[in-house]
């Protein structure tokens, strides 16, 4: 769609790409040589604020290594955790019981409006109230349990905007072949949606690997993030230590969305059709289609093509 | 085909979530402490000089210093302590639900806090006080504040004392820890950084800040840091108090306060006389 | 039970109007250079497509705690960007916490406007330059405007994140709700629980409403096709 934008660029266009590319490549070089010097006259470039990083393993054993594991740990449980249950809640949003619908509606719009770090406090609260898990794990849980109750949230609409935006044909087929109404979910609606949104899925992954950060300081859960403020505390270099922490998200994250990606199309590959991409854009439709209207009914649905 | 590969890699997912939570859950086991095994204590994870996670994975510092002593008054050996960061706003909350035996974070003794813990001690008295770079020559006093810029970390109080009473016009910059504001003075955007001196010590301390800062020395409120358990057991906090007492005769008190605020040319003082008792 | 509540210490309507604040200034920001972000990465000039691929690639995976905090300590600290706030730390954090703010959200305001453009039928941009529109014409006068109809109930949800997001700019000191509510923590230490509370309620209302009403809106404007 994007290329059907523009015509292919002519002789003159390209010519002008050239030069765009040297003017921006100039201003960029400009700002960075910019950056370097005000750094450099702040003092921020000393050999003695960067070299810990490379000279002193214990940057990376005492501090980075432990926190980025943590943050891993919490991050996977919570994905774990979260998409099967973000799975049902999306399923019970589309219930043919209104109480059904009702209270997975009530669920959903309830835990994505409260910040998530309030939700990590309430939990680290509860448990301590209420559970005799101990303590040296309870910031883990508490961290867990606030993703999970945001995510989840959050993953029941993509779901259920999933399962919408599939072809009606889909179920009158299951229905035709003698299916129940939970062999069409398992078998027919959820793996088709799952494929279709997990654009949209794997960028709320990549929120729940950076909403880990919230239960530093408030929590005394260590992670990556707080493990940052650590190094700052003992080398007196906050500026770097922040910043490498950046890189390390970031990384992190890219790896996570690469192999994503990989598992996506390895899923799509030879798939004939109804494997159309949903992403988080295709929320929409929830709308379009009514919001609480029965999928598994006949002619609830629209049939959409791709 | 394809529906039944889906289908098997969503039932491994559910399959791993299941484990993975039961992982979670099996490693419950120890570390409540009172058990005669071990004992938590909580202290801070940042504070150069007070309670420092430090490089080798160990802690250091003044309060560090005293609740290992105290420990050891208790008949705890060193290697049978476990530490605990005691973020200040969840302090209060992990002594009542009995999180950790005790804690000494730069615990300072107020009224509220009375309300809900009980607190041995003092073990020192810290003053509010101000950081300034060493080539600093514009402030030697309070009122000097004004129209100047000061920093201090969000939810302390310290900050707010100087606003509201001592230089109302002083251009105030919060941050979440104090790092960033030694990052500010240090560049040259805040002239002075505002909090308990034994806390600004600890940094003027460490070896790359050794010449650049200094403290003002103006002793703008009293902190009487004690050490906080268990509202109603009075049977530990004589106990504790005794230890300090004993920490303080001695000498381990004045060794240790050289150990970590000497270099900074900070002198606390001699060591308080204890009155947190029932 | 509600002692902790004294308005009169603590300015809890100022501290969420400051929110709100945030939210508008900071949203509409996020709007603009999220719009231009979405045209660079559709654009025919190369190096602009991948300004903003790499642009929407590193903000998103960044947490914006550390985003806000780099606002203050490299932008204002170290370059010595003040944005017109003089030497006064009140105007310059805010500025800065819109800035920020408005950054982070602009890449998902962006990659949300891009699969808007995808919506738009192939029909509609090949009619357009069949008309001999040029392509900044074809985004501005076709497209955008029917990309920006379909893709309301997205932007509520990145609007809704935002709203939430403002409480991060605590970290460099601006007096948002949860600055007050760290104020709160350390004076009112006996009624945490009901401090966390009152905030979230508060939290529950400012949010709902906003989800609501742009549900609404979304439906009214979507183009019917």
């Amino acid at each position: 769609m994007t290329s059907l934008l523009y015509d292919a660029p002519g002789p003159l266009a390209r010519l002008r790409n050239v030069l765009y590319t040297v003017a921006f490549l100039a201003l960029a070089a400009g700002v960075l040589w910019w950056v370097l010097a005000m750094m450099a006259d702040k003092g921020q470039l000393e050999a003695d604020k960067w070299l810990p990083f490379v000279e002193d393993s214990r940057v990376w054993t005492t501090y980075f290594l432990p926190g980025l594991v943590n943050t891993l740990k919490a991050a996977a449980l919570a994905m774990v955790i979260a998409l099967p249950l973000g799975a049902v809640l999306g399923v019970a949003r589309l219930s043919d019981h209104a109480w059904v619908r009702g209270v997975a509606g009530t669920v959903v719009e309830f835990f994505r409006a409260i910040p998530v770090l309030l939700l990590m406090f309430f939990a680290n609260t509860g448990y301590a109230m209420w559970t005799d898990i101990d303590r040296e794990v309870r910031p883990l849980y508490a961290v867990v349990t606030g993703l999970v109750l945001y995510n989840a949230s959050v993953l029941a609409e993509v779901v259920r905007a999933g399962i919408l935006s599939l072809p009606h044909g889909q179920t009158d087929a299951a229905k035709a072949i003698g299916m129940r109404k939970s062999q069409v979910l398992a078998f027919v609606l959820l793996p088709q949606a799952v494929t279709a949104m997990l654009p949209a899925i794997v960028s709320q992954l990549v929120v729940i690997v950076k909403d880990t950060a919230l239960g530093g300081v408030l929590l005394g859960f260590s992670e990556l993030l707080r493990s940052a403020g650590l190094i700052s505390a003992n080398y007196g270099n906050t500026i770097p230590a922040y910043l490498v922490c950046a890189v390390l998200f970031v990384a992190l994250n890219f790896l996570l969305t690469t192999v994503a990606n990989r598992l996506e199309s390895r899923l799509r590959r030879g798939k004939r059709s109804g494997g159309a991409v949903v992403g988080t854009e295709r929320l929409e439709e929830l709308d379009e289609a009514g919001p609480d209207r029965p999928v598994t009914k006949a002619g609830g649905g629209r049939v959409r093509g791709t | 085909m394809r529906l039944r590969t889906t289908g098997a890699a969503a039932a491994a997912v559910l399959a791993l979530s299941l484990t993975a939570t039961a992982c979670g859950g099996g490693g419950d086991s120890g570390g409540e402490g009172g058990d005669g095994e071990k004992i938590a204590i909580g202290i801070k994870f940042d504070q150069p000089g007070l309670g420092l996670k430090a490089k080798d994975g160990g802690f250091e510092g003044f309060d560090v210093d005293v609740a290992t002593y105290v420990a050891g008054e208790l008949g705890y050996e060193p290697d049978q302590i476990d530490w605990v960061e005691a973020p200040s706003a969840e302090r209060e909350n992990m002594i009542s639900r009995g999180d950790v035996d005790f804690i000494a974070a730069t615990y300072s003794i107020t009224d509220a806090r009375k309300e809900k813990v009980d607190f041995a001690g003092p073990y020192m008295i810290a003053h509010q006080d101000l950081l300034i770079r060493a080539d600093e020559s514009e402030i030697s006093e309070a009122t000097d504040l004004n129209e100047k810029q000061l920093c201090s970390v969000s939810g302390s109080t310290s900050a707010q004392n100087v606003k509201d009473e001592l230089a109302p016009k002083a251009n105030l910059q919060t941050y979440g820890t104090y790092s960033e504001c030694l990052s500010g003075l240090t560049n040259g955007v805040v002239d002075a950084l505002t909090t308990d001196d034994a806390i600004l010590a600890g940094y003027a301390a460490q070896p790359q800040h050794e010449g650049k800062f200094k403290l003002a020395g103006l002793s703008l409120s009293d902190e009487h840091y004690g050490i906080g358990l268990k509202k109603g057991d009075t049977e530990l906090r004589a106990d504790i108090n005794a230890a300090l007492e004993k920490m303080v005769e001695e000498g381990a008190w004045t060794e240790s306060v050289e150990k970590h605020f000497g270099p900074a040319g900070y002198d606390p003082g001699e060591a308080p006389e204890i009155t947190e008792k029932s | 039970m509600f002692d902790f509540l004294d308005l009169e210490r603590y300015d809890l309507v100022g501290a969420f109007w400051v929110t709100v604040q945030l939210t508008v200034f900071s949203g509409i920001g996020a709007l603009v250079w999220g719009t231009v972000l979405a045209s660079m990465r559709v654009s025919p000039v190369p190096v602009m497509r991948a300004f903003g691929a790499a642009y929407v690639n590193v903000v998103r995976n960044t947490p914006l705690t550390l985003i806000i905090v780099f606002c203050s300590l490299g932008l204002h600290q170290t370059l010595g960007v003040a944005l017109m706030g003089g030497r006064d730390f009140d105007t310059i954090n805010f500025r800065l916490a819109i800035l920020g703010l408005a950054a982070y959200t602009a890449s998902f305001v962006c990659e949300a406007i891009r699969s808007g453009i995808n919506t738009v039928p192939v029909g509609q941009a090949e009619a357009a330059r069949a008309l001999g529109l040029s392509f900044t014409q074809v985004l501005r006068l076709i497209v955008l405007p029917q990309a920006f109809r379909s893709v309301v109930a997205p932007l509520a949800n990145v609007l809704i994140a935002l709203t939430k997001n403002t409480t991060v700019a605590a970290a460099i000191g601006v007096g948002e709700a949860a600055l007050l509510m760290k104020d709160m923590i350390e004076n009112e230490s006996d009624a945490v629980l009901l401090v966390f509370g009152t905030f979230a309620l508060v939290f529950i209302l400012l949010t709902l409403p906003t989800g609501l009403l742009l549900g609404r809106v979304g439906k009214r404007v979507a183009v019917k096709r």
